[in-house]
């Protein structure tokens, strides 16, 4: 077996040599997350990036997943030097070995940053949170209020997009269910807590529609197939912007969480990845991402200078964070296959 | 005769039009059946705990016993716990024994940096007291059943069924079940599919064949034209035209026959319809082409002797084309078993195939153990399938 995967790796190479991409020649490379949110990461920070360090950048996108980087790792595939992660894929790779360990005292100190964006693997790329997208166009007058108003299907007929995974399908299920955001993860920690969340989704489940990409529900809800869907804002606020779309959205109960850059730990370019790394972290060029994306800053300095504008519709602005829920990362990591596998078995019945 | 002349004459020659051959079957073998056969090695194969654990994997194996084992073995087992998780290589191990036992990932994580503090690690009694759950049978059993080199664990779990801490086959919990019911689902699906192939392309073929040259040829690139176009083009195509504000619906009300949108997507519905749109050239140009061939003669000549149309076609007509209607059902249902797109994007949850789990598991947990036993489980019914096929096909006159 190992001579055989010897062999595929070395056709592997032969095959990416003779495109002219072999790995010691191609530029730092910084893996994000698609769609509008790498587009603001573009604008933001990358574009001026090259053109004030001369260094040039190559763009990926990816969906998630600490497979697919022990993959790259561990089977010796150095093609991406800075990903953005989850705060799973975070966890179980800085355990594995999987990422490098920041220079903190180069990006000004554990102090320059809200606590939650501090690890030692990784720093918070950006705040975002996962809320009730809907169309002010079908639903006039008084939209949903909370996650119970979300199931109910018999005050807002329709549809629902929920995104197919059980994290956060559970914990919205858990508070439509009359469950308070402070206990959530407790109730979710027992296995009474987790039937109880099942039964909750199966009264909604004849009435969802299941998406996989965030990038769908900007057209779920526009095509009128959804009438309401769990969404991250920016993408609704970025396509009322661009499309003339009228979404709203209901920051009751939302879950946040805070996404990381990472070096990885088999990155041929350390030293520009790390030069990179500052670079997005600078609180100036911080503040100025919220302009292309509405989304929370990390750096606490960036906080301060933001245009107080740009803070509407991002979980930086406390109004919106009443009764939020900051997503366990913890509880993932130790309770994600089980559930995963669970879920996916309901979902297929 | 050729046979015997063939065993007489000279190696060199009897070699040579193999020597022809030889660099596609190079690359056959090098790019398709090596790289299958490796991966649906790993249904069997379980490696993890041999490589990264040899010791503790030789010990287990020695060990046999149910219930708990014996000091020495969970000496060892501490030990390599501790130079895994030094030298980057725990996660392995962890990650195999999490496929068995949800939580030993946690479990090996934690009581490997307990014992990296300095907790002793010398007999079951000592683990216990860093986890309790090293003083039940369990997670002893889970590593029994990975101490490989070969395992039964990916193929029962593709059948929702597992070992348990006494090596009896019992099912896995209902709440977890779920293959059997999809593996169903899929054959359910993919059969009906050809069925609606065979409904709707055995006129169109019919057609074709009758057809002078002439007018046919425009009406073949049609049937052509879908093969020029991806099928995620296509499907999403579908979803434009099946979704409750789309123009299937719009002009349904508009002609007044639906006073309410009805749901023709994101369920089993647009998936029949998408999938059979897809699928049905892969039927019709089979079986045009054995209609073709058919004379028109034995047609004549069976109504010239008094039978009705009805009678001739279905005695004389639909025989010959037989063979033609089985080589495009298999080859419809044999494409959709694999199918995971279409179901992705215009089916809802509970129309989701095996491949979606194949694909579940190879590109997201990249348990690739339980992708290659779900292949297997596919590919082995699948055999049978074009096995029975070819006899149908010799039974048939042509």
């Amino acid at each position: 077996m190992k001579v055989a995967l010897r062999l595929l790796g070395a056709l592997a190479l032969l095959a990416g040599s003779a495109c002219g991409s072999g790995s010691d020649v191609r530029p730092l490379t910084v893996v994000g997350w698609g769609g509008s949110s790498q587009d603001a990461h573009r604008n933001a920070y990358w574009n001026s990036f090259t053109t004030s360090s001369g260094i040039p950048l190559r763009e990926d996108s990816w969906r998630g997943g600490v497979g697919v980087i022990r993959t790259k790792v561990i089977g010796g595939d150095a093609s991406w030097d800075i990903v953005q992660v989850e705060t799973e894929d975070l966890i179980l790779g800085c355990e594995e070995g999987l990422f490098q360990r920041l220079d903190w005292a180069a990006l000004g100190g554990r102090d320059a940053f809200i606590p939650s964006a501090v690890h030692d693997c990784g720093v918070g790329a950006m705040l975002w949170s996962y809320v009730i997208g809907y169309d002010g166009d079908r639903i006039k007058g008084a939209g949903p209020q909370s996650w119970a108003d979300f199931w109910d299907v018999k005050r807002f007929p329709g549809k629902r997009g929920m995104r197919k995974t059980p994290k956060y399908s559970l914990e919205f299920a858990l508070m439509a269910d009359g469950v308070p955001a402070g206990q959530v993860y407790s109730t979710l920690r027992t296995p009474a807590g987790v039937d109880r969340a099942f039964r909750k989704l199966d009264e909604i489940k004849p009435h969802v529609i299941w998406w996989s990409s965030i990038s769908q529900v900007p057209d779920l809800l526009g095509s009128r197939e959804v009438v309401m869907s769990v969404t991250s804002p920016g993408r609704l606020i970025v396509a009322n912007r661009t499309e003339g779309r009228n979404f709203k959205l209901d920051w009751h109960g939302n879950i946040y969480a805070v996404d990381y850059w990472v070096i990885l730990a088999n990155s041929p370019r350390p030293a520009e990845a790390a030069q990179l790394l500052r670079y997005m972290t600078r609180p100036e060029n911080q503040a100025r991402l919220a302009r292309y994306i509405p989304t929370g800053l990390t750096s606490v300095e960036a906080n301060r200078i933001v245009d107080p504008k740009l803070k509407q519709n991002t979980p930086s602005d406390p109004a919106n964070m009443t009764d939020a829920l900051e997503l366990d990362a913890d509880f993932w990591v130790e309770y994600g296959d089980q559930l995963t596998q669970r879920f996916n078995a309901w979902v297929a019945r | 005769m050729p046979g015997s002349r063939a065993k007489s004459a000279d190696p060199r020659r009897r070699w040579w039009p193999f020597a022809l051959v030889a660099p596609l079957l190079i690359f056959l073998l090098a790019s398709f059946i090596l790289p299958v056969v490796l991966m649906l090695s790993r249904a069997l194969t379980d490696r993890e705990l041999q490589t990264v654990w040899p010791d503790s994997a030789a010990a287990l194996r020695h060990w046999h016993g149910n219930g708990l084992p014996p000091d020495v073995l969970a000496q060892r087992v501490a030990r390599e716990m501790v130079a895994a998780r030094r030298n980057g290589t725990l996660n392995r191990v962890a990650n195999r024994l999490n496929y068995d036992m949800v939580g030993s990932r946690t479990l090996l994580y934690g009581t490997a940096d307990k014992l990296l503090a300095g907790a002793p690690g010398n007999s079951v009694a000592a683990l216990a007291r860093i986890d309790p759950r090293w003083g039940r049978p369990a997670i002893w059993a889970a590593m029994r059943h990975a101490d490989g080199p070969l395992t039964s664990h990916y193929l029962l779990a593709a059948l929702d069924r597992r070992l348990d801490k006494d090596d009896r086959i019992v099912g896995v919990a209902p709440e977890q079940a779920v293959f059997t019911a999809i593996y169903l689902r899929t054959f359910k699906i993919s059969a009906l599919v050809a069925l609606f192939c065979i409904i709707l392309g055995y006129p169109v073929a019919y057609l074709l064949a009758s057809l002078p040259e002439r007018r046919a040829n425009p009406l073949l690139i049609l049937v052509l034209l879908p093969f020029w176009t991806s099928a995620l083009v296509r499907t999403a195509a579908w979803a434009v035209l099946l979704q409750t504000d789309g123009v299937i619906n719009s002009l349904l009300q508009a002609i007044g026959l639906l006073d309410a949108p009805v749901q023709l997507i994101y369920n089993r519905l647009g998936v029949y319809i998408a999938m059979t749109h897809v699928l049905l050239p892969f039927f019709i140009l089979p079986l045009y082409g054995v209609m073709k061939g058919i004379s028109p003669v034995a047609m004549r000549a069976a109504s010239s002797l008094g039978a009705s149309p009805l009678r001739a076609f279905l005695r004389i007509y639909l025989p010959q084309t037989l063979p033609g209607v089985a080589a495009g059902a298999i080859i419809v249902f044999t494409l959709a078993l694999g199918y995971y797109v279409t179901p992705a994007l215009v089916g809802g949850g509970a129309d989701q195939m095996i491949s979606a789990s194949i694909a579940f598991y190879t590109n997201q947990s990249l348990n690739w153990g339980m992708a290659a036993a779900l292949s297997l489980l596919l590919l082995a019914p699948l055999l049978l399938m074009l096995l029975a096929g070819r006899t149908l096909a010799r039974a048939v006159p042509a």
